[in-house]
């Protein structure tokens, strides 16, 4: 591909622009069809956990289902409430689905298969993450309606509340890999399943993957919708596009986070069965991509299957979860695994 | 003109505007959201001067943190324009005295910083600007550095402690307790010969 | 010992484990659901759907206006006028049924001394415009027409009960 346009003969500059360009499209697309189908899985596994069988009927089996989804929402008309903040109301589901696009330039997929490979990448991911949740507030605030403020208050503080534990555990990724770079963290747990850093950063990896869920505003923490309390929370008065943005915004956050965690903490594209005799030459040949994909796949399973399983927390449950356990574990383990980096605490720190 | 200065110039521009728009424009809530976006291009431009981590913490921390708490309460305080507009006039001259003040203050400092200095040399792509932070931050300057985070450790412990009172008469849910009831805590089984009906 | 137990517990979410994994038990498990138009569940005999009026075979409707079903119906949903026939018999000349105030109770067919209107094991039927749902004696009789065989083997597999 990259050879192909080096031989149209443009000049240098331009040439790497529409490399860059290609590289985005080949990144965009498939994220895009993963998320109208990962709604579609969801739909589906929910649906499984309650012994029924889900969407059937659109296309073979419902495989079009979402491709129906998203052509009903575009035709739909965008409705704006008299007393809104117009420009403000038009702008927050773009500002929602911004970054959870941008945050996937730094992702790296394989060894040598990605785009930017930044030495601040967790950090760019974070601020971005952190960024989606002005799409949430100016919802809230530019609907001008009662609902729709509340979801964004409670958006507010939990994404602010969760992000510091969030943020905690990937300081203690970031302490144990030596690096801020996601291929120098994916590379730095060589060594097979025992050496992925799931094990020795244990808690930090529960507590990144339930801030995750908070941060998402997935169940049980999604109290930003709140669907029995406050409707749809910030997408109440949102209807057509303006309301699939922040859809697809969110499904695309959590597959961002699925995929962090997979890079963080179960080693990324590294196969399963590195250091095992047989094994590992048997799959010597899975490119490291589909390793990625299946724990990613893993985790985006997990997203459903908490949601299946737990009810919705209460608002004060959510907040003494956050700052008085989530952290104080946090900063607690921060501590114990500086201790054992100093003492080369084998055989992961040694 | 290269690439760079193009883009230097384009968010130089950006981030003029949105700072003069944060402070004619009349909702407080849009003037936040320039603010954030006069944040977002300074970032632009301390990642052209290859200070990534400065550029990305002002965003992790002023754009997603500060200035997302300064929204939650604008968007909740009911702010009565008029009267914050008054006396324009009056407070001008004050207004002109202390920018011009500043405008010398920070041409004074970047001047004799700066000016025998020539622009520093590029460095290579795997130059890696975060780990040299580090290393500076805890070798040369790290009793600044643990000074500061002592009096950061100060004002939160003050700050909370101004604000936690215990007020005995409230009620509150133990969550620990709640989850270490047992059946026996709360049910009695009893046993009882049936009812005679007659 | 308890006090570590319960905070080992709690720290290592050993009791969410335990609801996942019972949720995950249903996610392999066998799929309960009955897809409608395709599949339909089984019926009983004695299903209480939409009414029909019986003929006897010899093509003589069977109501003899007794009142009995408009008297019983407890959602006022029956109305009946009567007037001699030229034979002499006493025959409906209206019987109305409205089914949006129907409720399904089955005491028309029960207190039926001739077994005239019964309920068939229809429920899947519409009304496209207003006054659709209110069946007239016409309608009824043309039902029963309709189902003649089916009402009457249930009839006579209930028979024994009745």
């Amino acid at each position: 591909m990259i050879e192909f346009i080096s031989s149209w003969g443009l000049p240098a500059g331009l040439e790497t622009l529409i490399i860059i360009l290609v590289k985005i499209i080949a990144i965009l697309v498939p994220l895009l069809i993963a998320v109208a189908y990962y709604t579609f899985a969801e739909r589906k596994i929910l649906n499984y956990f309650h012994c029924r069988v889900g969407p059937l009927h659109v296309g073979p089996r419902g495989w079009l289902t979402p491709i129906a989804d998203a052509i009903k929402m575009m035709f739909k008309e965008i409705i704006i409430p008299s007393g809104a903040n117009r420009t403000l109301f038009l702008l927050s589901p773009i500002l929602a689905f911004g970054p959870a696009i941008a945050a996937w330039a730094v992702i790296p997929f394989d060894a040598e298969l990605y785009l930017a490979d930044t030495n601040a990448a967790l950090l760019y991911v974070l601020a971005l993450t952190s960024f989606s949740v002005y799409g949430i507030i100016l919802a809230g605030w530019a609907s001008n309606s009662k609902y729709p403020f509340l979801g964004a208050m409670r958006s507010a503080a939990q994404v602010v509340s969760y992000e510091l534990a969030m943020g905690f555990a990937l300081v203690g990724v970031i302490m144990a890999a030596h690096s801020l770079n996601l291929r120098e963290i994916v590379n730095a747990q060589q060594g097979g399943f025992w050496m992925w850093f799931w094990l020795p950063l244990l808690p930090l990896f529960v507590i990144y993957f339930i801030s995750g869920l908070a941060e998402t505003n997935r169940p049980p923490f999604d109290l930003a919708e709140g669907e029995s309390e406050i409707v749809a929370g910030y997408q109440v008065e949102y209807s057509g596009f303006g309301f699939g943005l922040f859809f697809m915004a969110e499904y695309a956050n959590m597959i961002l986070i699925s995929m962090l965690t997979a890079l963080m903490f179960l080693g990324g594209w590294l196969s399963p069965f590195e250091g095992i005799p047989n094994l590992e030459e048997w799959f010597a040949w899975v490119p490291g991509t589909v390793w990625l994909l299946l724990k990613t796949a893993f985790f985006m399973l997990l997203f459903l299957w908490v949601r299946a399983t737990f009810p919705r927390y209460r608002y004060d449950q959510l907040m003494r979860l956050g700052w008085k356990i989530l952290i104080p574990i946090t900063i607690a383990w921060l501590i114990i695994l500086g201790g054992a980096i100093v003492a080369g605490l084998g055989p992961w720190f040694d | 003109m290269g690439f760079e200065q193009i883009v230097f110039y384009v968010f130089s521009a950006t981030l003029l505007f949105a700072g003069t728009m944060v402070i004619t424009v009349r909702n407080p809530v849009h003037a936040a959201m320039f603010l954030v976006l006069a944040f977002f291009s300074s970032s632009a431009l301390w990642l052209l001067l290859e200070a990534e981590f400065l550029a990305i913490v002002l965003v992790l921390v002023y754009v997603g943190a500060v200035m997302v708490l300064f929204l939650f309460v604008v968007m909740m305080l009911d702010i009565n324009l008029i009267p914050l507009r008054e006396g324009f006039m009056r407070y001008l001259p004050v207004g002109v005295m202390i920018a011009l003040v500043v405008i010398a203050m920070m041409a004074y400092v970047v001047g004799s910083e700066f000016s025998g200095h020539s622009i520093p040399a590029r460095h290579g792509a795997d130059y890696n600007n975060i780990a040299e932070l580090g290393r500076i931050l805890y070798t040369d300057y790290v009793y600044p550095f643990e000074l500061a985070a002592v009096i950061l450790l100060v004002a939160i412990i003050a700050a909370i402690s101004l604000t936690l009172r215990r007020r005995p008469m409230v009620k509150h849910q133990d969550p620990d307790a709640q989850v270490k009831v047992k059946k026996e805590d709360r049910l009695r089984v009893v046993k009882m010969d049936a009812e005679k009906n007659n | 010992m308890n006090t570590l137990g319960r905070f080992i517990k709690s720290l290592f979410l050993l009791e969410l484990l335990r609801g996942m994994r019972l949720t995950g038990r249903y996610l392999i498990g066998k799929k309960i659901t009955i897809i409608y138009p395709d599949e339909k569940t089984p019926q009983s005999n004695r299903f209480r759907g939409q009414h029909a009026l019986r003929r006897y075979p010899n093509g003589e409707e069977r109501c003899i206006a007794c009142k009995l079903c408009e008297a019983v119906c407890p959602a006022l949903a029956i109305t009946i006028e009567s007037e001699e026939r030229e034979d002499g018999s006493r025959r409906t000349t209206r019987y109305d049924i409205d089914l949006t105030k129907c409720i399904f109770c089955g005491f028309c067919e029960e207190s039926c001394p001739v077994d005239s209107i019964v309920e068939t094991r229809n429920f899947e039927y519409h009304g496209e415009k207003r006054g659709d749902l209110l069946m007239t004696k016409e309608k009824l009789l043309a039902l029963g027409d309709k189902y003649e065989q089916e009402i009457a083997a249930d009839r006579a597999e209930d028979a024994a009960f009745r």
